[in-house]
């Protein structure tokens, strides 16, 4: 159960996020992330964290539910 | 018990034409509690939750009230004029919800410079020992300062800029103490609802609403027998309604704060010119509402001024990209309220888009 969140007062556009996690992250036409939201499939929970590492902000968040 | 007198009253005028508040059927909190959830009594400053559910999520020591008097909202004016007519009542409310969540502090929030403050502090020095507990803070005159999350940082020290919640302030507000955060009117109807109780104030509950002015009226009446023709309700941040739906809706059921505002000339015109506000207004903190706010802004200018283009199309696309993506809700109400009108004006939009030219007299789609 884990989603991904993204803290929009942090966030800058550096737009790395949506470079390594396309699967659930596109960028708006101003550079800034738009999740796909939902719940992020196990799959894709170690490129997620790879994604939150990554960016420059530490504006992407990765939250587990319950 | 109305909220509005006919004229200014002294402390002691007050007290004696609605008596005191009864603490001493109210020696445990948690009757006071449960007197105000009966109540039915709702947030008035757009939230429109139960004031109750409010007064019992605050449950840490410490406790901090604070009245957000502040009125943003450059179209409403009720908070103004209750805080100018009856300003003892909010006091009284203050003080009641200090009792209900054991708060020893409580701030009374106004904009800086408001010509409020001389009565505000008159009257707080006309009170006994039992105000001490309230002071006045004068918050920056920004549209976002006086929204919740700006108000708490602002009063911890911070920017009077929005943070991100959770946390809500009725966890951890003003310097991390859980903070109940209530609009002035809202108080005043918790020192109705303790005095008068739940009951009564159920069968006489009224609202203050601004229309051309400020009028007081019974949270039953129809928004068609305050207004005429389509309507913003609910303020900038609110939605445009068509003719038809007000008369479908009563104060009670109305969207955000209590302000009607008819169109000043074509819909879309005066919907460009508050989106260039709200775009203006943003805390420029967050992508989405730093861009495109100003964006959207100008495709409804665009839109409005009938410049021959794509703006409507880029509208269309730029609308629900924004909706959830700040920190706050003003970049939520601003694409909502501009969706509203594309809805509520559909008729102006054809004339505006395919050359016919705006018919400047609203058409009521129906």
């Amino acid at each position: 159960m884990s989603a991904l969140r993204v803290d929009p007062i942090a966030c800058r556009a550096h737009g790395l996020c949506a470079e390594l996690l396309p699967e659930a992250i596109d960028l708006d036409e101003w550079g800034y992330p738009v999740l796909r939201g939902g719940e992020l499939p196990a799959g894709l929970l170690a490129d997620a964290r790879r994604a939150a590492t990554a960016c420059p902000a530490l504006a992407l968040r990765i939250t587990t539910g319950r | 018990m109305r909220l509005l007198t006919d004229g200014p009253r002294t402390f002691a005028q007050h007290n004696a034409e609605r008596g005191f508040v009864p603490w001493q059927r109210f020696s445990s909190r948690a009757a006071l509690v449960d007197e105000v959830l009966a109540s039915g009594l709702r947030g008035r400053g757009g939230g429109g939750f139960p004031t109750g559910l409010k007064l019992r999520a605050v449950t840490w020591r410490g406790p901090v009230v604070v009245a957000n008097g502040c009125e943003g909202e450059p179209d409403s004016h009720k908070d103004h004029v209750l805080l100018s007519r009856s300003p003892h009542l909010v006091l009284d409310g203050m003080l009641v919800a200090c009792h209900a969540i054991g708060a020893a502090e409580a701030v009374l929030c106004v904009h800086a410079g408001s010509p409020l403050l001389a009565g505000l502090i008159r009257a707080l020095a006309e009170r006994g020992p039992d105000a001490n507990r309230i002071r006045i803070v004068e918050v920056p005159r920004r549209y976002v300062a006086s929204e919740e999350s700006a108000l708490v940082n602002f009063l911890s020290g911070g920017d009077a800029r929005p943070t991100t919640t959770p946390p809500r302030p009725t966890e951890r507000g003003v310097d991390g103490r859980p903070t109940l955060v209530d609009n002035v009117e809202t108080l005043a109807h918790l020192a109705i609802v303790a005095r008068v109780g739940a009951e009564a104030f159920r069968a006489g509950e009224t609202a203050l609403v601004t229309t051309t002015g400020v009028h007081e009226v019974p949270v039953t009446t129809r928004l068609a027998d305050l207004v005429t023709g389509p309507v913003l309700a609910g303020g900038y941040g609110g939605v445009w309604l068509s003719a038809s739906r007000t008369g479908e809706l009563t104060v009670a059921a109305a969207p955000g704060v209590a302000v009607f505002r008819s169109p000043q000339g074509c819909g879309l015109r005066d919907t460009a010119g508050i989106l260039a506000y709200l775009a203006a207004e943003s805390a420029r903190q967050c992508g989405p509402c730093m861009f495109g706010l100003p964006a959207i802004a100008g495709d409804f200018a665009e839109l409005a001024a009938e410049v021959p283009g794509h703006a409507l199309e880029r509208l269309r696309r730029r609308l629900p990209v924004v909706t959830g993506r700040g920190a706050c809700a003003h970049p939520d109400g601003a694409v909502r309220m501009a969706a509203s009108a594309l809805d509520v004006f559909a008729a102006e939009v054809v004339a505006h888009t395919t050359g016919a030219g705006c018919t400047d007299a609203i058409r009521r789609t129906a």
